[in-house]
């Protein structure tokens, strides 16, 4: 506390000065912050109350509830590489850093009018969001969000087009895709202050969201104007985009969608990649290898999230309206769907524990938060949550794309 | 307006919001500010015919995200909704009471 040049020959006075702060910020600094680890905490989203709730994933409980976040319909969050810190992307435009510790929000700023998600970086020091309104990306400081740059989505000389599937990517890099413009985006942010941008035009029409695997080498947009996917190699950009399963319609009638596939959740295992068929009740198995379809597992409704165990063992799928009460399991050994589950109206969301051992799902009219043992299918625990959507646990900080 | 919608029930109006707000809202957002569908907002509705905007509903718009509702509602809930979106949250209460 003492500054250096100051007299050290008057130890009472620093002793009651000590004796003060100790007293007076003690409650304020430490009392209502928590002191354990954050590598097992997560965050459930409520969306219509615009608050989240900061969870123990081992102890399945909440910790603290965090208020006044804005439209959190569509929210997404990220971590910091320390696992103290959630960013949490608002629908609003908001972004808000809250600190898991203490359950609060300590830094929080409204960056465009209307966005759809974020993504931190490979080395964690900036957040980047994906913005529709208006169309871009803007780049922030992560300790501070400070803005460092801005990257307009402007084609066709003036028109600015939505920005879909934001993610990381190795060597500091951000992905995403422009709805209107059918076009995807790497930009290296090597130099944050004036970032390089390769643009990958007529990949498809409509790319409606992105994903990268694990590895952070193959960056996948899926297309809502045509079947079909867009395929970057981002360790050879330069072979350009390649659209991969362009015939997996093959012309058979296109069901209306009701909702969107959500790619952040594609199943991506070591042999195959398990892709929701857009407006079909079905998800496509993939070989990772030859991008070729090798199976098409039926389904009671259309696919949004199919996402596989930590291990890779099991996929779990959930489903548009009017489908969405219901789940779907699909042993990834066999490519069989092994279980049904009904938890309710509003399945909008599963997490895994960081080994799988468990999955977290929203139940969004039931107003809570089911816990499933994955290999008994056993509902072991309920916590209560208001509308809950997304689910995010602190592990995903050191997973690239998530 | 409101004997258009003496048919609906109480009960079925705090259903149609809720489709609104969930359904509706993962496209227009919740609270229809826009998204990847445009604002739903009154001062946006209100420049647009009552019977477009409920064929809008009840058909979606080809070469866009919007799907066709008809499945799930008639076209009484159709006009429903749209007096309800062009009237604004504020008048939710006298809406469903009515």
């Amino acid at each position: 506390m003492r500054k250096p040049g100051e007299d050290p020959s008057r130890p009472m006075r620093r002793r009651l000065l000590a004796a003060l702060l100790l007293l007076t910020a003690a409650p304020v600094w430490a009392g209502d912050c928590l002191t354990r680890g954050t590598g097992d905490l997560g965050v459930v989203i409520e969306r219509a109350a615009g608050s989240l709730r900061v969870v123990d994933v081992g102890a399945r409980r909440e910790l603290f509830r965090v208020e006044d976040l804005g439209d959190l319909s569509h929210a997404s969050v990220v971590f910091s590489p320390d696992q103290r810190y959630a960013f949490v992307f608002g629908r609003d435009g908001a972004l808000s850093k809250v600190d898991l510790l203490c359950g609060r929000v300590i830094e929080r700023i409204k960056q465009a009018g209307n966005s759809i998600g974020g993504a931190i970086s490979q080395d964690g020091d900036l957040v980047a969001v994906s913005n529709y309104e208006p169309g871009g990306v803007r780049i922030f400081r992560a300790s501070d969000l400070e803005p460092v740059t801005r990257i307009p989505a402007t084609y066709d000389d003036d028109k600015r087009a939505k920005v879909v599937g934001l993610v990381d990517a190795p060597g500091e890099r951000f992905v995403f895709s422009l709805y209107e413009a059918g076009a995807i985006w790497v930009a290296d942010l090597s130099n944050p202050g004036s970032p390089e941008v390769e643009r990958f035009e007529d990949v498809g029409r409509k790319p409606y969201d992105g994903l990268v695997d694990g590895r952070g080498r193959y960056y996948i947009a899926g297309l809502f104007g045509e079947d079909g996917l867009a395929l970057l190699d981002l360790w050879q950009t330069g072979q350009g985009v390649r659209r991969i399963l362009d015939d997996y319609g093959r012309g058979d009638q296109r069901l209306p969608v009701y909702k969107m596939p959500h790619l952040e959740g594609w199943a991506l295992t070591d042999e195959h990649a398990f892709i929701p068929a857009v407006g079909r009740h079905a998800l496509l198995v993939v070989d990772r290898d030859t991008w070729q379809e090798v199976k098409r597992i039926e389904l009671p409704g259309q696919p949004v999230f199919a996402v596989a165990r930590p291990d890779g063992r099991q996929v779990w799928v959930n489903f548009a309206h009017p489908d969405n009460d219901t789940l779907r399991v699909i042993d990834v050994a066999s490519l069989e769907v092994v279980e049904a589950l009904d938890p309710g109206p509003g399945v909008l969301h599963m997490e895994f524990t960081p080994k799988g051992e468990a999955v977290w799902v929203s139940v969004r009219d039931d107003d809570a938060v089911h816990v499933y043992d994955t290999a008994s299918f056993e509902r072991v625990a309920e916590l209560e949550a208001k509308t809950p959507s997304g689910i995010f646990f602190t592990h995903r900080a050191h997973e690239i794309g998530r | 307006m409101a004997g258009d919608h003496d048919t609906i029930t109480d009960a079925r109006k705090a259903q149609l919001v809720r489709l609104l707000d969930h359904d509706c809202g993962a496209c227009h957002g919740l609270e229809r500010e826009g998204g990847l569908g445009p604002p739903l907002l009154p001062e946006d509705l209100r420049q647009r015919s009552r019977e477009a905007l409920v064929a809008t509903i009840l058909n979606g718009r080809p070469d866009t995200a919007m799907p066709p509702w008809r499945p799930f509602l008639t076209r009484a809930e159709a006009r429903w909704l749209v007096d309800y979106l062009r009237a604004g949250r504020s008048d939710l209460s006298q809406m469903t009471q009515r």
